[in-house]
């Protein structure tokens, strides 16, 4: 099975063997990460310009260690002290990245679809590190990555991702990810965080009750309350979402006693996530940093031999 | 068209093969003392265990063991687009150990020069030694083997097979013609 995808869009146009071969390459490499000298030879010579138009620390900071551990020359560039400033388009600013001939594009975009325009109008590759409401193909991978370290599988897994879903990349992917590896899959959020045929998605069920999508669940995913990306309409005030669908010492013993709890970051602590769960035994938030490193790492590996060999 | 084959080394050729570089090895070293195998995937990692496990029949000592892949030290990966990557497992500190190298085929010794990268990423060995089960000639590299199970003159379009059975252990070494 060799991979074929010259883009990372989206999880959407992956098959079940292209994730398993992702999850695999990333097994391997992070050995590297906790060697003296955490450096391989393996992309000497590309160069990796990661571009994030949004905030973002984690997964910039994760693109760009896991492409230096590689020996790729990583650049980045981001929103605010670009010529976007300056009101250029994101296919000129694109066009003139390209011109100075990087073998990927790393982009974060506040708009969906952002990485998919890229990709039909430029040559090198493109990997979507999260395009607005739409996805965030590497946060999945990492999360699959996370659970089967911790239960050795993920078909037939049940796995609870509590928030708010309508405005979750992270959770859009996710779903994607899971239910073709044959997890099943709970959403939980109020009415209004829950976007209408969602369960049309595959193995998905949707609840509004937290105690009822938890229960015996073998994986809990709390979604961050994306602050910046909502008015006071969806929901009344944090103190009432934390108190409905808040992750709490009391509720966490409706999942399996030996259930993982993860997060994507940044943590809004008291909100979606009680400290008390947040360093809890359970969770494995930390883990899910760590395996970040090698999953992007096997997705620039696996994406740079893909172009290498169109270019023969 | 069948391709010819002609078996090379049957099974108890093999273990003979193993049982005398131990011997080679240890003669070397002076005995296992900082002795250290390494096995390049896939096949000389199995080697390497059966290597352990004879010099702990002869001198009664566990040498630590370790693999590893050298699919991200390769010099041919641009042109050989994404291969799969396997784990490299070298659960111990390589400064200070004579640490052996173990692969199957000797072929250009590129292999042998990515393995030995890999390695001194690692660490600093006192020394690094090869063994090889099979030396088919050919080298595009200043690279030689210190222990070798069987010297074979090959042909470029010839091709080596070291056969393992299920349970990874060899069964028999042939030479493919075209």
């Amino acid at each position: 099975m060799s991979f074929k995808h010259k883009h990372i869009l989206g999880i959407e146009q992956m098959a079940k063997e292209d994730i398993q071969l992702i999850l695999d390459t990333a097994d391997a490499f992070k050995e590297i990460n906790k060697r003296d000298i955490k450096k391989v030879p393996t992309l000497r010579g590309k160069t990796i310009i990661n571009a994030f138009f949004e905030a973002s620390t984690r997964t910039r900071l994760s693109f760009e260690i896991a492409g230096k551990r590689l020996s790729a020359d990583t650049v980045n560039i981001s929103g605010s002290t670009s010529s976007v400033v300056k009101g250029e388009t994101l296919e000129d600013t694109a066009k003139n990245i390209e011109a100075m001939a990087p073998d990927i594009i790393v982009i974060r975009h506040g708009h969906s679809g952002a990485p998919h325009y890229l990709a039909e109008r430029v040559g090198c590759s493109i990997v979507n590190a999260g395009d607005g409401a739409h996805e965030h193909p590497s946060q999945a991978l990492l999360d699959l990555l996370t659970m089967r370290d911790h239960k050795g599988r993920i078909e037939g897994l049940e796995v609870a991702i509590v928030g708010d879903i309508t405005h979750s990349r992270v959770a859009r992917s996710d779903i994607y990810a899971l239910t073709r590896m044959g997890a099943k899959v709970r959403l939980c959020g109020p009415g209004t965080m829950l976007p209408p045929g969602i369960e049309r998605l595959g193995n998905v069920k949707v609840f509004t009750s937290m105690r009822e999508a938890i229960k015996d669940a073998d994986v809990v995913m709390m979604l961050r309350i994306q602050l910046e990306r909502q008015s006071n309409i969806m929901l009344p005030s944090l103190r009432e979402y934390a108190r409905f669908y808040g992750l709490n010492p009391t509720n966490v013993k409706l999942a399996k006693p030996d259930a993982i709890i993860m997060h994507p970051g940044p943590m809004n602590r008291g909100v979606e996530i009680s400290s008390l769960v947040a360093d809890g035994v359970q969770n494995v938030i930390l883990d899910q940093v760590e395996n970040g490193v090698a999953v992007r790492m096997a997705l620039l590996y696996l994406v740079s031999g893909v172009e290498s060999m169109q270019t023969l | 068209m069948v391709k010819a084959e002609t078996a090379i080394l049957d099974k108890a050729g093999i273990a003979r093969a193993i049982t005398r570089i131990a011997h080679e090895i240890l003669e070397h070293n002076k005995g296992c003392k900082n002795l250290a195998l390494i096995g390049i995937r896939t096949g000389g990692d199995h080697l390497a265990a059966l290597l352990q496990a004879r010099i702990k029949d002869i001198e009664g000592v566990i040498v630590p063991l370790g693999t590893v892949d050298i699919t991200m030290y390769r010099d041919d990966l641009a042109a050989r687009g994404n291969l799969p990557i396997g784990k490299t497992d070298i659960p111990f500190p390589l400064d200070g150990k004579h640490v052996v190298l173990i692969d199957d085929v000797l072929y250009t010794g590129r292999t042998i020069r990515s393995a030995m990268d890999a390695l001194m990423d690692f660490g600093r060995p006192s020394t690094i030694q090869l063994a090889v089960l099979i030396d088919r000639g050919h080298r595009e590299l200043p690279i030689r083997a210190d222990y070798v199970g069987r010297n074979v003159p090959t042909a470029r379009e010839e091709d080596v097979a070291v056969v393992f059975s299920q349970n990874q252990s060899p069964v028999e070494v042939k030479l493919v013609k075209p």
